[in-house]
C-alpha cells in the first residue's frame, strides 16, 4: 500500500463517523460587528477597478438603485468579525462552522475549491447582516497535489435587520493533511 | 444601455487582462476584510499553506467578476447568480485574463447566463457561470425586481 493509500485509509477510518454527526448542522452567527458603509465600499470598487456610476455617483445611484448600495458581491465583508473589538462578545470566526469541521476532522489545512452565490436584496450603507452557516455536504476521502482530506461544502445565509433575504452562497472547500513530499 | 434585444447565445464579452501584483492581492484581502495568512504573508504562504506565493482570495475574485460583467451590462445590470471554481491559485506575476461567453438569453424575464473563464498562460485560474438580469427594454430597470419578479 503506497502512503498516500495508507493515508486515506487512516483518514477515512477516524472520521467516517463524524460524517453524519456533522452533516446538517447549524449555527446561528447573529450580526456582523460592522455595519454597511461607504467606506468599505469604495475600498472594494477601488480594489476591483470597478467604474460602475452607481457605486461613484449618488444621482445615478438615486435614479437607478434608490440610493447607495454595496456590490452584491460584497457579502462576505459583513459577516467578518473585527480582530480586535475590546467589547467583543464570543468570538465566531468568519466561516466558523468550516473551522469547527477542520478542528473535528483534525484535517488542518483547508483551502475554499468553490463558491456559489444566490443573490437578493441590495445591501445598504447602515444596514446590519446577520448569517446562519450550515453543513451542507461532507465528500469521501482523497487526495491531490496538495494532500489527503475530504471536500465539504458550506451554506451561508444572510439575512439583513429586517429578516430580508439578502443572500445564500455555497463554500466548497477542500481540508487536508499535507502530502509528505 | 444593453438590452436582451441586444444580445445573442455565442456573444463574447470583451476581453480583461489584469496584471496580478502583490498589491493586487493584499489590497484586495484587506477590501474584503479577509486577513487569512495566506492572502498577505509570503512566508506563511509558502511553509505553511505549501503555495508558491501569496494568492488571490475568493471575496476578491468574486468582486473582480462582478466587475467584469457590469463593464459590459452597464449599470441597470443586477447580479442574480454566481458560481465558480478555483482551479489554480492566482499569484502575483500573473496576469489573470477574463473571458465570457452568453450561454442562454430569456428575453421575456431579462435573463442573460453566462460562462466566464479566468486564465493565466495556458492554464484556466477560475470557472464561473454568472446569470445576470439587464432590462427588457430601455424603460426596463432590474433593480426594481421585487419577489416573485426576482427569481435568480
Amino acid at each position: 500500500m503506497t502512503d498516500t493509500a495508507a493515508l486515506e485509509r487512516e483518514i477515512g477510518e477516524r472520521t467516517a463517523a463524524l460524517v453524519d454527526e456533522w452533516t446538517g448542522r447549524e449555527l446561528d452567527a447573529g450580526p456582523g460587528d460592522v455595519a454597511c458603509e461607504r467606506g468599505y465600499i469604495l475600498a472594494w470598487v477601488e480594489a476591483t477597478e470597478n467604474a460602475n456610476p452607481i457605486y461613484w455617483d449618488e444621482a445615478v445611484a438615486r435614479e437607478t438603485t434608490g440610493g447607495w448600495i454595496a456590490p452584491p458581491s460584497m457579502l462576505s465583508v459583513w459577516m467578518r468579525p473585527l480582530l480586535f473589538n475590546p467589547g467583543a462578545r464570543e468570538q465566531i470566526r468568519p466561516l466558523e462552522m468550516h473551522f469547527r469541521l477542520k478542528d473535528a476532522f483534525a484535517l488542518p489545512e483547508g483551502i475554499v475549491t468553490g463558491n456559489e452565490i444566490v443573490f437578493h436584496e441590495p445591501v445598504r450603507p447602515g444596514d446590519v447582516i446577520s448569517t446562519r452557516l450550515t453543513v451542507a455536504e461532507i465528500g469521501p476521502v482523497r487526495s491531490n497535489r496538495l494532500g489527503t482530506g475530504r471536500p465539504w461544502t458550506i451554506d451561508v445565509t444572510y439575512t439583513n435587520q429586517e429578516g430580508g433575504l439578502v443572500a445564500v452562497e455555497s463554500y466548497r472547500m477542500f481540508c487536508y493533511v499535507r502530502s509528505a513530499s | 444601455m444593453i438590452t436582451v434585444k441586444d444580445v445573442s447565445v455565442g456573444d463574447s464579452l470583451p476581453v480583461l487582462e489584469l496584471p496580478v501584483t502583490a498589491r493586487t492581492v493584499v489590497q484586495g484581502a484587506a477590501s474584503t476584510r479577509d486577513w487569512q495568512p495566506q492572502h498577505h504573508d509570503h512566508a506563511w504562504a509558502t511553509t505553511r499553506a505549501g503555495t508558491k506565493d501569496i494568492f488571490l482570495n475568493t471575496p476578491n475574485q468574486a468582486g473582480w467578476i462582478e466587475r467584469y460583467l457590469t463593464d459590459w451590462t452597464g449599470a441597470r445590470g443586477r447580479l442574480g447568480r454566481m458560481k465558480f471554481r478555483m482551479r489554480r491559485p492566482v499569484f502575483p506575476g500573473d496576469t489573470l485574463v477574463f473571458k465570457g461567453t452568453v450561454t442562454a438569453v430569456d428575453a421575456a424575464d431579462g435573463w442573460v447566463d453566462l460562462d466566464l473563464a479566468l486564465t493565466v498562460g495556458d492554464e484556466t485560474a477560475t470557472e464561473c457561470s454568472a446569470r445576470v438580469a439587464i432590462p427588457r427594454d430601455t424603460d426596463d430597470n432590474p433593480w426594481n425586481r421585487r419577489g416573485d419578479d426576482w427569481r435568480p
